[in-house]
């Protein structure tokens, strides 16, 4: 679909015979956020002791029929909306056929030829100045399977089905990825679209979205190589390694002359490298069919309108709003958004005061604070009232941007309001002339030697300037003391 | 009082609302009634003590003035039904001793309206058969027997399938009436082979809750009992919306014994030319009688074509194998029924489910796995669904011109014997549901009621198929033939066991 389009140099990899294009889709499965399961009543929620949350339907007695949760079906709709894509008023539910301990059922209940959510797209802003669009294909619901637990006896597996029936989404995308960064940039757009809408949570630890990754490469220009699936990577990190490795292993294998064959492969990211799951001759035949339990699931128009209507706004209008109402360069806006509970917290901080001000301030103090302690900024100990009083403080001269650095550390230790601890610390900036005078004059009279080279050496200003902020405990005015001091010394 | 087991279901509830009766007596009769026929293998699972404690409880009621609707009337349950406590198999091994923690929503229906279960019926093994030969517990045997000269033939009859059990005790006066289900003629044609009064309602009349699926786009349940007015009585009790099941259809339940003995005075009867395929001269007599029947009740005959309904058998042996051979996946001795140690998963899994399916079963899971697989679903399950379609608009336009039912024979023929067909080849075997399968894939109530006995002395049923939802106008055409056919006369009890 792409291959008119030349590629960008800067993503090729190169190889002993020239540049290769790496071509990346992906398969995300998104857990649905609700309280129950797909098609069961049984908690969906995580944890839990083995098998504690299951229905009579999740174990598969006889005589069970699912029964759609709606909630689900809402989700499904609200990210398609999300997505910018199609929102099919009829979708079919299928079942995929299969044998597993861990499938009760032994068919998947997924949507197949039908999908709840057609065609869309995601903008993804890959660097600060690199934005691509990815195309999505589809979305739609099905259920998750149970675990199968090996450990736990040597002759024996045993069966968790608290998964089993809980909702996922399955988001497809085109095959518009070119790179492993451009890969990790789409799985971080996805999670903060999922999160702003809420259908998922985007936990990668908990397995609340995983990604199974396709992977080909072709030299630029080419048709689509022969594509290998890697199934089920569970974080951002290991996405970037997994697209890195197996282009690099087909690269090498079509170099030596080979042929990829199609198959479906894991990633270790113990050992850096792919291997073989199945081959597509090993491939199951899933049967699927139209499950006769289900009618096709259909609403209107008016329905999605509905949804639509209380959608939050979105990452990408939220950044567009920062840049237009508060001037924030784009991709300082960008990470702002990233987040809901970010940009709330910048909206609340900014709040009647010089917005970029404050956006450095959120980005650089916060955000690099926030990391160093791997705290989400709903715990931060810093508060968005606090983080508006320290950039008051210093915009309106009572302290200065260093003792505003001093205090941000205060407040993240101790807590507090701001203006308070100015206050009774004596942190508060001294403008007063007369007092910085004093301080100069005993500087000169002290240092005569200096005053000598200064005259001959202006950038020895530095040392009298830091001299006096010494004297005065880091609270005279900068600017004050660097005027006063050039027209004492004459430079 | 005499017998109360020869009373109708509706002579009973009067009986037991007027006093003249006790539900204690009337299940102390059917209890010993069951305990003497058990050659007829009719009961897989009795549950007397169950049934007279529930009793007594009617009883309670009826002297309370609290009777409900079914009040103390004793009934027999397929084995397909799940009976909160009681061991439910769908007459195979491969539920072993399952015993469901909950109630299918039909039976629970009933229960609530006062009826009390005395056990479980017998079936074709996931009711998949037509002779009750499929069971994993014995075929069951019909209370009927071939005339020969003056007397009977030793050869056992089969009851029909696969609602046997159903049919078979209805017929033998071991219940009011039972339980059945239809997939493809599994109510109908085991009425048909015992002189009973069998309904498939419309697909969505009843729960599928609770019951265990053969192919969920065509299962339904039903009554199987002695007349018309019982049939309705039942249904009545059956029917309705079920949140559990999303193709259960929210609309109301009319009391369909009201439309017994209603008049049929200008009823547009619809003949389909191509259902006279050959039965042989004594169905198409029978048809013919029927078709008189309801004419002389002042009915109007009018012949209509159903074009389709020669691809319906076909079509149907490939969607119903379908669809179960992805309901039976779920028997693979993971959580609950039988499992056979392996060497590993896929092993365990393909022993089990060898020992624990029959032969039919096991045949109609591949049939479903074949037709539904990469590279023939389109030749096989998509066309077969396109067949569905148009067979469904056959009636759609029958009945949009006017035609308010269809009348035509149930079974090709009367009941045969055990062993005498399917042995070398099944499809004569599925051709016992070439009347009656057309009425599932559309999705139609139908009804089977008994027109006469065959010249080897065995019964005859006539089929009435309605409109959607129409069945309260099935019961009145029904009532119709059933009083203008020659009264049935059910078996003596010659399987009685000495106690």
């Amino acid at each position: 679909m792409t291959a008119a389009v030349s590629p960008n140099p800067a993503k090729l990899i190169k190889g002993a015979t020239g540049d290769w294009e790496v071509v990346v889709g992906m398969e995300i499965h998104a857990q649905v956020t609700s309280k129950a399961k797909l098609f069961s009543g049984a908690s969906a929620e995580y944890g839990g002791e083995p098998n504690d949350h299951v229905s009579l339907v999740d174990a598969a007695m006889p005589g069970m029929l699912p029964v759609i949760n709606e909630e689900c079906v809402k989700q499904a709709i609200r990210t398609g909306l999300g997505l910018q894509a199609q929102i099919n008023l009829r979708s079919v539910f299928d079942r995929k056929n299969y044998f597993y301990p861990d499938l009760p059922q032994g068919y998947q209940i997924s949507q197949y030829k039908h999908p709840i959510v057609g065609e869309g797209e995601v903008i993804v802003d890959v660097t600060p100045t690199e934005r691509i669009t990815v195309g999505i294909e589809r979305l739609h619901l099905e259920q998750d399977a149970g675990k199968s637990i090996h450990d736990l006896s040597a002759t024996e597996s045993h069966v968790d089905l608290n998964r089993s029936g809980v909702a996922l989404m399955e988001i497809v995308s085109k095959p518009d990825i070119r790179s492993a960064e451009e890969a990790r940039a789409y799985v971080s757009k996805l999670r903060t679209i999922l999160r702003y809408i809420g259908s998922c949570d985007g936990n990668m630890e908990q397995g609340s979205l995983r990604a199974d990754v396709n992977v080909s490469v072709r030299k630029p220009g080419a048709p689509f190589g022969t594509r290998c699936e890697i199934k089920n990577v569970n974080s951002i990190r290991f996405i970037g390694q997994a697209v890195e490795v197996e282009a690099r292993r087909q690269i090498g294998i079509l170099e030596d002359g080979g042929v990829i064959a199609q198959e479906t492969r894991l990633f270790d990211p113990g050992k850096g490298e792919t291997r073989s799951m199945r081959s597509k001759e090993e491939a199951h035949d899933y049967r699927y069919f139209p499950d006769p339990d289900l009618l096709p699931l259909e609403f209107d128009q008016a329905y999605v309108d509905a949804l639509k209507v209380e959608l939050p706004e979105l990452p990408d209008e939220k950044r567009a709003r920062f840049v237009a109402d508060y001037g924030l360069p784009p991709y300082d806006a960008g990470v702002l958004v990233a987040e809901r509970a970010s940009a709330d917290f910048f909206e609340e901080a900014a709040k009647g005061r010089d917005a970029k001000l404050v956006a450095n301030w959120v980005i650089n103090e916060l955000f690099g604070r926030l990391n160093k302690e791997g705290l989400d900024i709903t715990r931060s100990p810093v508060s968005a009232q606090a983080i508006g009083a320290i950039v008051d403080l210093i915009s309106t001269s009572v302290i200065s941007g260093k003792i505003g650095k001093d205090l941000f550390e205060i407040v993240w230790q101790e807590g507090g309001d701001p203006r308070e601890i100015v206050e009774t610390r004596g942190l508060k900036q001294v403008t007063d002339t007369g007092a910085i005078e004093k301080a100069i004059d005993e500087i000169i009279a002290a240092n005569p030697d200096k005053v000598a080279q200064a005259k001959a050496k202006p950038t020895m200003l530095g040392w009298f300037v830091g001299q006096v902020m010494k004297a005065t405990g880091g609270k005279a005015n900068p600017q004050a003391v660097n005027d006063l001091l050039k027209s004492r010394l004459g430079v | 009082m005499s017998d109360p087991t020869h009373l109708s279901l509706a002579e009973a509830r009067d009986a037991l609302v007027a006093k003249k009766l006790s539900a204690t007596e009337l299940t102390k009769a059917h209890i010993e009634a069951i305990e003497k026929a058990r050659a007829l293998n009719a009961f897989l699972t009795e549950t007397p003590e169950l049934a007279l404690e529930a009793a007594r409880d009617s009883d309670a009621r009826i002297a309370r003035g609290e009777a409900r609707p079914l009040e103390g009337l004793p009934l027999g349950i397929k084995d397909l039904y799940c009976t909160k406590g009681v061991r439910t198999t769908a007459a195979s091994r491969i539920l072993d001793d399952f015993t469901p923690t909950y109630e299918s929503t039909v039976s629970a229906n009933l229960w609530r309206d006062g009826a009390l279960m005395l056990g479980k019926l017998n079936l074709d093994e996931f009711a998949m058969g037509s002779s009750n030969e499929t069971s994993a517990f014995g075929p069951v045997v019909s209370p009927w027997r071939r005339k020969k000269g003056d007397g009977f033939d030793d050869a056992k009859i089969v009851p029909g399938g696969s609602s046997g059990g159903s049919s078979a005790a209805v017929a033998a006066r071991l219940a009011l009436g039972a339980t059945a289900t239809d997939t493809g003629g599994s109510i109908r044609q085991p009425a048909a082979f015992t002189g009973t009064v069998g309904i498939k309602p419309t697909y969505g009349r009843c729960s599928r809750w609770g019951i265990v699926a053969f192919a969920s786009s065509l299962d339904q349940a039903g009554p199987i009992t002695r007349t018309v007015r019982d049939a309705a009585i039942m249904l009545r009790s059956m029917a309705g919306h079920d949140p559990k099941d999303t193709t259960s259809v929210d609309a109301p339940v009319p009391d369909y014994e009201a439309a017994i003995g209603a008049s049929v005075k200008g009823r547009r009867i619809g003949i389909p030319k191509e259902y006279r395929i050959g039965g042989g001269a004594e169905i198409d007599a029978l048809w013919d009688q029927g078709v008189a029947w309801l004419r002389d009740a002042g009915a109007e005959i009018v012949e209509i074509s159903l074009p389709h309904t020669r691809f319906a058998l076909p079509a149907y042996y490939i969607i119903a194998p379908a669809e179960a051979s992805s309901n039976l996946a779920r028997y693979d001795g993971v959580r609950y029924g039988l499992r056979e140690k392996g060497r590993d998963i896929a092993d365990m899994y393909e022993k089990t489910r060898a020992k624990g399916f029959g032969a039919e079963v096991r045949r109609r899971v591949m049939i479903g796995a074949y037709v539904l697989s990469h590279g023939y679903y389109d030749a096989y399950y998509v066309r077969a669904q396109k067949i569905r379609s148009l067979i469904k608009r056959d009636f759609d336009e029958a009945f949009a011109a006017g035609v308010d039912a269809v009348l035509t024979p149930a079974t090709p023929s009367t009941a045969f014997a055990q062993g005498e067909k399917g042995a070398a080849d099944p499809v004569e075997m599925y051709l016992n549901d070439i009347f009656t399968v057309t009425v599932n894939m559309a999705g139609l109530p139908g009804i089977a009621v008994p027109g006469g006995l065959g010249a080897d002395g065995l019964p005859l049923g006539l089929q009435l198929i309605g409109r959607p939802f129409d069945e309260a106008t099935l019961f009145s055409l029904a009532a119709a033939l059933e009083s203008a056919a020659p009264k049935i006369e059910f078996p003596q009890p010659w399987w009685t066991e000495a106690k």
